[in-house]
């Protein structure tokens, strides 16, 4: 262990704690009381829609915010008190891909390593492994503005890892990757969590969280409404979502009707919609079609899908996640250019 | 204290006294600003061309309708062509520190274990920089259109940093004009409402006694004034002692209300 390696020793059993955690803006309230425990080298997922709360939670870990009360302690340090000795220990990537468009990927990594300490000799050898790391040796040299934004974004993960931090807070970090682009990131995350780094990062698709986390939190509205692993939240609602477009209200209220006879089928009626969740999605639907089809009731559409955010906020909440639909539906065309 | 139970990735931070980390974080910072200029010339060229034009234009178009007692026009322009230089130049602290604030950079920034200062100070820097280079490349000009020292070069260098003196604090004024806004359009905006009348309604150009009463109040007080009046003592001759001290009062008591207010936005900035 060298010197450096002594001045960022952690005092924590866990990289994050928080404990009622609230901040208030001029209009509105975005953390009404978050509690949060995060285990040194697991990924922790902060799900929720827009507006719930989750980068307001991250800055504040990260000492950009002060929180109105609660306390965080991050490595063991209070975030309130000792901002510096976090600042030591941590990497983050914010919802804006923050590199400067006027500098080269490379004179970004340099920058970033100079201001978060790294030895003088260290700056430029880091900066090439994470410009080969993110593929990005090719683009080394030309100025960001001319970046596509995918790239942008490895750039601006890239520049969290520069002083290779212990706990990394990543908000948002795949809104905007193509798919392929945000496969390599999850790749790259789990490498780092394997190193032993610890991973706080916020997301709007369960899909992501359940990929990449070992423990989730559905924030909402400034509240953790639910937290688990993954699969302690899919077994709350099912882990597939039929959903059945009969035509018509009256077709639907009856198809209701009839469904709710059915064992294990839990049907929930909008407009002609019909949904059920199940954990048994194939032989659900094989028993859904031949009760309907003998009553008259055949679907006109039909579909078959993985639980969304949306999917969880209705059984947690009752209510849908506002923004999350839209956010949910873009997805596929959000894609870099 | 809980025990220590984490294995943390291969450390490799160096830990600097607080002044070491302030220098270094600023002229990190600093670089970074300047390497905008050189890769964006534009930058450059906008804020050096706008004053050239107003040296031909006064010179060669209002110049003769001024008169000015005791000098030839140009003489009597070309400290206010500097003053005017320095000052617009400063709207360039306000355009960059809002864009860095709408980037989401200086977020990045307030997560770095970086000295609280470096931004600013980099900032202003970098703007001073920029600075010597525009009014030494006026200089240049206005000898080539005429303008003569009467006192001598030490003057003239007198002149010269007390108007980058001048910028410098002014820089700083807008700095926190560029953190207020956080948006680099408005900044631009918001900023010349600011500028032009401490530099129109000033001695820069034309002769106090010209104005209405009311303004001369005003325009014989205001800073941009005193820095213009103490600059040309410098270069031309006369009364400059008082001038010159006055201008620095000026600069001093400027930078003590906003630079302390700059920093204080600053760190609740997001």
């Amino acid at each position: 262990m060298t010197d450096g390696a002594v001045s960022r020793a952690v005092r924590a059993d866990a990289a994050v704690v928080a404990e009622g955690l609230r901040k208030r803006f001029k209009d509105t309230v975005a953390l009404k009381g978050v509690d949060l425990r995060v285990e040194w080298g697991t990924i922790f997922a902060l799900l929720g829609p827009n507006g719930a709360g989750k980068t307001t939670a991250i800055r504040i870990l990260t000492t950009i915010l002060s929180p109105d009360g609660g306390r965080a302690q991050v490595a063991g340090f209070d975030v309130v008190s000792e901002p510096a000795e976090v600042r030591y220990r941590i990497g983050l990537a914010g919802q804006a891909a923050a590199v400067d468009a006027n500098l080269t990927g490379r004179e970004n990594l340099r920058l970033i390593g100079r201001l978060a300490q790294l030895p003088g000799r260290l700056v430029a050898p880091r900066a090439v492994e994470l410009l080969e790391r993110f593929g990005l040796q090719d683009a080394a040299d030309r100025p960001v503005r001319t970046y596509s934004g995918g790239m942008r974004r490895r750039l601006d993960v890239a520049a969290a890892l520069v002083q290779r931090p212990p706990i990394l807070f990543l908000d948002e970090p795949t809104t905007g990757l193509d798919p392929q682009s945000r496969n390599d990131l999850w790749t790259t995350i789990r490498e780092l969590v394997a190193q032993g780094t610890s991973v706080v990062l916020t997301t709007q698709y369960l899909e992501e969280a359940d990929r990449l986390a070992g423990r989730v939190a559905v924030v909402d509205r400034g509240l953790v409404i639910a937290e688990g692993t993954p699969a302690e939240l899919k077994s709350r609602m099912g882990s597939t979502v039929i959903e059945l477009g009969l035509g018509d209200e009256e077709r639907a209220i009856r198809s209701v009707e009839l469904l709710s006879r059915l064992d294990r089928a839990q049907p929930e009626r909008d407009a002609s919609m019909v949904r059920l969740t199940s954990h048994d999605g194939p032989r659900l639907l094989a028993e859904v079609l031949r009760a309907l089809d003998a009553e008259g009731l055949a679907p006109v559409t039909i579909s078959v899908r993985e639980p969304s955010l949306d999917d969880v906020f209705l059984a947690l909440t009752g209510h849908h996640a506002e923004g999350a639909i839209e956010a949910a539906d873009t997805r596929p065309t959000q894609a870099a250019s | 204290m809980s025990t220590i139970t984490a294995t943390i990735p291969a450390a490799d931070i160096e830990r600097r006294s607080a002044v070491v980390a302030a220098v270094r974080d600023a002229s990190a910072v600093a670089q970074r600003n300047l390497i905008a200029y050189r890769r964006v010339p534009q930058l450059l060229v906008f804020s050096t061309i706008q004053p050239v034009v107003f040296v031909l234009m006064f010179r060669y178009v209002f110049g003769g309708a001024i008169s000015v007692p005791g000098f030839s026009y140009v003489d009597f322009l070309m400290p206010g062509i500097f003053i005017q230089t320095v000052v617009f130049g400063a709207m360039g602290t306000a355009v960059g520190l809002a864009t860095d604030v709408k980037s989401g950079l200086l977020e990045r920034f307030r997560a770095l274990p970086m000295a609280r200062s470096a931004v600013l100070a980099g900032r202003t820097l970098a703007d001073l920089c920029r600075n010597v280079f525009v009014v030494l490349l006026m200089t240049a000009i206005g000898f080539a259109v005429g303008f003569r020292v009467h006192t001598g070069p030490l003057g003239l260098l007198g002149a010269l940093l007390l108007l980058l003196l001048f910028g410098y604090t002014m820089s700083w004024v807008f700095a926190l004009l560029g953190l207020a806004v956080g948006d680099p359009e408005t900044a631009q905006a918001a900023a010349f409402p600011v500028v032009a009348p401490l530099v129109f309604a000033s001695s820069a150009f034309v002769p106090v006694n010209t104005m209405p009463g009311w303004m001369q109040v005003f325009a014989n007080h205001q800073p941009v004034s005193i820095t213009t009046s103490a600059a040309r003592a410098l270069v031309l001759g006369g009364d400059t002692a008082s001038l010159v001290l006055q201008s620095i009062g000026w600069c001093a008591g400027i930078l003590l209300v906003f630079a302390p207010l700059a920093v204080w936005r600053y760190r609740r900035a997001v």
